[in-house]
């Protein structure tokens, strides 16, 4: 479905991405972790048209679109949660809800995501008319990814969702990925909290200083060696021996 | 001062006011969406009288088509002015677009100098708008009383736009993320080109409003207005489209109330009317820093 070559970004004068291969089937949760500067937004970023590629190519649905204008690529069905929520606070949850599918015009459809979103999120609906910037972080992340979720996207990219976020309410936003991607959206997921990650993930991307260093299978990176002295923390899997 | 001559006096101050208001959210709104102070904005100001002046007396068109045109007219110079003087700094420091605003408005005014001549021109009188009302006493032209009506019309209208309709919604999202607002699929170059339509457009129907009352046209005209409105939208609290209006009100009421009991102090304060303005901003930059309507901002990490 979207499938990353030889992606290279620079930002300034730093190499940011240094020939990324990224493959992102149909259907399927694909996680890419990696700690701080890595490059993980920036890919992210890149594939939204909202930084320049140096050189490679962006394919979704056979067609570059690396080119593109970051509307024509929410037109094309993929979108960004970015980190940070980034949730408009001077406009209501509905306002937030609606600016979500601004590239739509089918009113109807609109009217009835509107109703699946709140359903999904019932929070939102009880908070239809509040001023966004209100909300709790937990609360402004579920609008974010409902807001994501009324351009009604083919590809879903998620950028942290779990920052800053109490451990229960991490625990319900993946829950809600799972949820996302049972119904047929396409998630990309970029996470620090690596566990949680790998877990929901079918594929994994595990990004160093723009070069992915290792790739497989969910479950297969959890039990690699490497990556669960390097993001998993020793002091974890230590306790757990004990 | 008897009730007659201060109902007079308020009828001027709400005309005042509203034209002051009309032009100062066009310096909130530009400020909202970009962080720029737009001085050339009067001058767009100015240009829209000029434009009114030439349609009805070179091209001797009714004042109704004329006015039309110079509204059209002036929205098209607010965009070409953003798309040639401040889009290709938007990325640049702060001060490059601040001083390209400020290059603009001299630019503006001394080509108008070049264009238009430095002689006074006389502004058309449209007998409609010249006629004498009297109400129970309260004698006033007709457009005094005018003004005011016109701008709470336009004022609903704008109000509509920005909280009613998508493009409004937009704008509201532009003005807190770019980058988020690009994420949703808006295009953010149309959402600031369309607030400067908008700010160009109050700035124009103010315009030929104020060539009607205040009937001399200089092309600096636009100079004293464009400080004054500016200092009304920092008063009110920059960025905040009520804080524009209220500051222009308070500026006009303070101008025309200055000149009103001069009459009757030992000594003579209309001379003074002008320094009004800026004391009631050194004021509220003592007292209010962020504006009447203005609040310090506070986000959530």
């Amino acid at each position: 479905m979207l499938k990353i070559e030889n992606l290279h970004v620079f930002y300034g004068g730093i190499h940011a991405l240094k020939g990324i291969n990224l493959n992102v089937e149909k259907g399927k949760t694909v996680s890419l972790i990696g700690a701080n500067g890595a490059g993980k937004s920036t890919t992210l970023r890149c594939i939204m048209g909202l930084v320049k590629k140096n050189e490679g190519s962006i394919i979704y649905n056979q067609q570059d679109i690396s080119s593109l204008k970051t509307r024509d690529i929410v037109k094309r069905g993929l979108v960004l949660t970015p980190e940070g929520r980034r949730i408009f606070p001077n406009l209501s949850v509905k306002e937030n809800l609606l600016l979500g599918a601004y590239t739509r015009t089918d009113k109807n459809e609109i009217d009835r995501d509107f109703n699946k979103v709140t359903e999904l999120f019932p929070i939102l609906k009880e908070r239809e008319w509040q001023i966004a910037g209100t909300l709790s972080g937990g609360e402004q992340q579920m609008l974010a990814v409902g807001r994501s979720l009324m351009s009604k996207p083919k590809l879903i990219m998620m950028d942290e969702p779990s920052l800053g976020l109490a451990p229960l309410i991490v625990k319900n936003i993946f829950e809600i990925i799972k949820e996302i991607n049972s119904n047929g959206v396409t998630v990309l997921l970029v996470e620090q909290n690596a566990k949680a990650a790998l877990e929901i993930a079918d594929y994994a991307y595990v990004l160093e200083t723009g070069t992915i260093v290792l790739e497989g299978k969910g479950s297969e990176l959890l039990n690699n060696a490497d990556v669960q002295k390097a993001y998993l923390g020793e002091a974890v899997i230590k306790t757990k021996e004990k | 001062m008897s009730l007659t001559i201060f109902m007079q006096q308020l009828v001027n101050a709400a005309s005042l006011g509203s034209l002051y208001a009309l032009l100062a959210i066009g310096y909130t709104m530009v400020y909202g969406i970009l962080r720029l102070i737009n001085f050339a904005h009067g001058d767009v100001f100015m240009l829209s009288t000029y434009f009114a002046f030439y349609a009805m007396t070179s091209f001797l068109l009714p004042w109704y088509i004329s006015f039309a045109i110079a509204i059209i007219l002036t929205i098209l110079f607010g965009t070409v002015l953003e798309r040639g003087a401040y889009r290709p700094l938007r990325n640049s420091p702060r001060i490059s677009i601040m001083i390209s605003a400020i290059a603009a408005s001299f630019l503006i005014q001394n080509l108008a100098v070049v264009f238009f001549g430095g002689i006074p021109k006389a502004f058309p009188s449209v007998p409609i708008f010249s006629k004498i009302i009297q109400i129970s006493g309260v004698s006033s032209s007709s457009i005094s009383v005018i003004i005011p009506i016109v701008t709470i019309l336009v004022l609903f209208i704008l109000g509509y736009i920005i909280n009613q309709t998508k493009m409004g919604m937009a704008m509201r999202a532009v003005s807190k993320d770019y980058e988020a607002a690009r994420l949703m699929g808006i295009n953010v170059n149309t959402v600031i080109s369309f607030t400067f339509g908008i700010g160009s457009a109050l700035a124009a129907i103010g315009g030929v409003m104020w060539g009607l009352k205040y009937p001399q046209l200089i092309p600096l005209m636009g100079l004293m207005p464009g400080l004054k409105c500016f200092i009304a939208a920092v008063v009110g609290g920059i960025g905040n489209i009520k804080g524009a209006v209220i500051g222009g009100f308070i500026l006009g009421f303070g101008e025309i109330m200055i000149v009103a009991v001069s009459v009757y102090m030992p000594y003579d304060l209309s001379g003074y009317r002008d320094a009004f303005a800026f004391v009631l901003l050194i004021a509220i930059l003592l007292l209010k820093p962020d504006g009447i309507m203005g609040k310090s901002s506070v986000e959530k990490v």
